[in-house]
């Protein structure tokens, strides 16, 4: 086959989607606008899981109690998000983070802020596994996910 | 009972930028490479499994539709697997599984990627559920950043130290990718070239990272009372094990790692491996990012927790060790991902039956080949012997 230059068909795939939340996360998101966040208890292995669920994923039972857990937690493990890609929410550069919420028997995932993110180094000395951090709630939540900003390490 | 299974071919692509041919040419090549390989036409084949990303990478739906001439399938039962970063290990254990139930005699098992016609992290963050978790995970760095992080802390191992030994593990592949022909990267490097090199996730550097690579991978699996009947001397399936975790990122532990750990329990199992580090000659573990590769050593095995950098700095795992890694650069220096762990086992192959020109380990008899897919959420090990 001769060596000419191949070419290139280009397109963008537009496809608009409309996921059903069900009645628990429907629940959840309800709870989380009026800042709460809540969880649903195992009663076989008795974990509290966050975000509420309709069952357990291990024990594979219905979890029918609802509990309210702490929106202060103790950081499990985070990372530096500093590049970008197609479709990313938040603009770089910020933390995502896992976190141990007080009350709660799984980690929940979101991002850690209230520290100076361009700086690596204030990054590493601010933000620590095993911290504590709050939640910072926006001022007018929409029922979502980001209606926490951010978590925030607590000030000693 | 299921019969005994033999890997008789296997064909890959020179893997890296291939805008030099479509989707179903760079598909062709493989395929025919490993038909050529085990002596075979598509007449001999009786099903094909096969299997890439998630199809937005592709920006084709049901790809093995697309492919399906590439993939030898006219008049054949044809199924396609998508498990992220295992991909590649759930083809070869659906072939497994064909083979063994006694159905099929010769299945070929195909993987596939071209990873540089999209946004791969674009795609890859769409595989997390949109209401609590994809805002938050950033592509595949951000998920193995937090895990690294989480290692170091645990065992309370410095930054320097873990550094250090991920470091030397990337210079190690580095090295071996430059005795294989079908890597991605390769080029010589120094542990200083990876101290120094950007950080794209902290504390993840550019070093420590895999390129996204084109590329496929083609293994025929046969029964093996046939496996006589084929040229190359056969390598025999004597373990595997597929595990996952749940579905929410934080509801399990990422450093000791169940899904990993029993992938490795219940393959060993299979196998009759008791002493993984002495029984085990090669292990080819799926090394996207190098820290993970530490925390691998140590679910599957080949230390005690904590301990994985022990393990490097005694020169364990890597090249002329007692139990090297990757002497292929692995996925570190080449991931076209859904071929990607379906490279692993063919490669794990080609050590146990001595065909691995100049990354041949020597002497190598028991291989472990492993491939890991989605949130850090799925494992995937087989064992591959010389002995059947």
């Amino acid at each position: 086959m001769d060596q000419t230059e191949v070419k290139f068909l280009e397109q963008v795939i537009y496809l608009p989607y409309r996921w059903a939340m069900g009645p628990v996360f429907t629940r959840f998101f309800e709870e989380f606008k009026k800042k709460k966040i809540m969880g649903t208890r195992c009663p076989k292995c008795n974990r509290v899981l966050v975000p509420a669920r309709m069952f357990c994923p291990r024990c594979f039972v219905d979890t029918k109690e609802w509990v309210q857990v702490s929106d202060k937690g103790v950081i499990r493990t985070w990372a530096l998000i500093t590049f970008k890609y197609s479709g990313q929410p938040i603009q770089p550069p910020y933390i995502t983070g896992l976190i141990d919420l007080d009350g709660a028997h799984v980690g929940f995932l979101h991002c850690i802020g209230g520290t100076d993110l361009t700086d690596l180094e204030n990054v590493k000395k601010t933000i620590k596994i095993g911290g504590r951090v709050q939640a910072r709630w926006r001022e007018k939540p929409q029922g979502n996910i980001l209606d926490i900003e951010y978590f925030e390490p607590i000030q000693k | 009972m299921s019969r005994a299974v033999a890997i008789v071919g296997f064909g890959q692509t020179k893997q890296g930028r291939r805008d030099d041919v479509s989707y179903p040419e760079l598909v062709y090549g493989a395929v025919k490479a490993a038909f050529e390989d085990a002596q075979i036409a598509p007449e001999d084949i009786d099903a094909v499994v096969s299997g890439s990303m998630p199809a937005p990478m592709e920006g084709v739906n049901a790809p093995h539709l697309y492919l399906s001439d590439a993939l030898a399938a006219f008049g054949k039962p044809s199924m396609r697997v998508a498990t992220c970063g295992s991909t590649g290990m759930s083809i070869a254990q659906m072939a497994y599984y064909h083979v063994a139930s006694g159905l099929f005699d010769v299945v070929l098992a195909v993987g596939h990627e071209k990873m540089m016609e999209n946004d791969p992290q674009g795609t890859m963050s769409t595989v997390a559920e949109p209401f609590f978790q994809r805002p938050f995970l950033a592509g595949a760095a951000g998920i193995f950043s937090m895990q690294s992080n989480m290692y170091a802390h645990r065992y309370n191992i410095s930054e320097e130290r873990v550094r250090q030994a991920a470091a030397v593990i990337s210079v190690n592949h580095h090295e071996n990718a430059l005795d294989n022909p079908f890597a991605h990267i390769r080029m010589k490097i120094t542990v200083e070239d990876v101290l120094n090199s950007k950080v794209v996730s902290y504390p993840v550097r550019l070093m420590d990272i895999c390129p996204a690579s084109d590329g496929a991978a083609a293994v025929i699996f046969v029964a093996g009372e046939k496996a006589k009947r084929f040229p190359q001397k056969p390598a025999w399936v004597k373990g595997l094990y597929y595990a996952g975790d749940e579905a929410f990122f934080g509801d399990s532990d990422k450093v000791v790692w169940e899904s990993a750990i029993i992938a490795a329990r219940e393959s060993y199992r299979m196998a009759g491996i008791q002493n993984p580090r002495k029984e085990i000659d090669v292990a080819e573990v799926y090394n996207p990012f190098t820290f993970q590769e530490l925390i691998f050593y140590e679910c599957f095995g080949f230390c005690g927790p904590g301990e994985a950098c022990r393990l490097v700095e005694e020169g364990v795992v890597l090249r002329g060790g007692e139990l090297p890694c990757d002497p292929s650069g692995g996925v570190l220096c080449s991931n076209p991902i859904g071929a990607t762990g379906l490279i692993r086992v063919g490669e794990a192959a080609l050590q146990v039956t001595g065909r691995a020109d100049k990354r041949q380990v020597p002497g190598a008899k028991t291989a472990l080949a492993h491939a890991m897919g989605g949130m850090d959420q799925l494992n995937g090990i087989m064992i591959i012997s010389s002995i059947s």
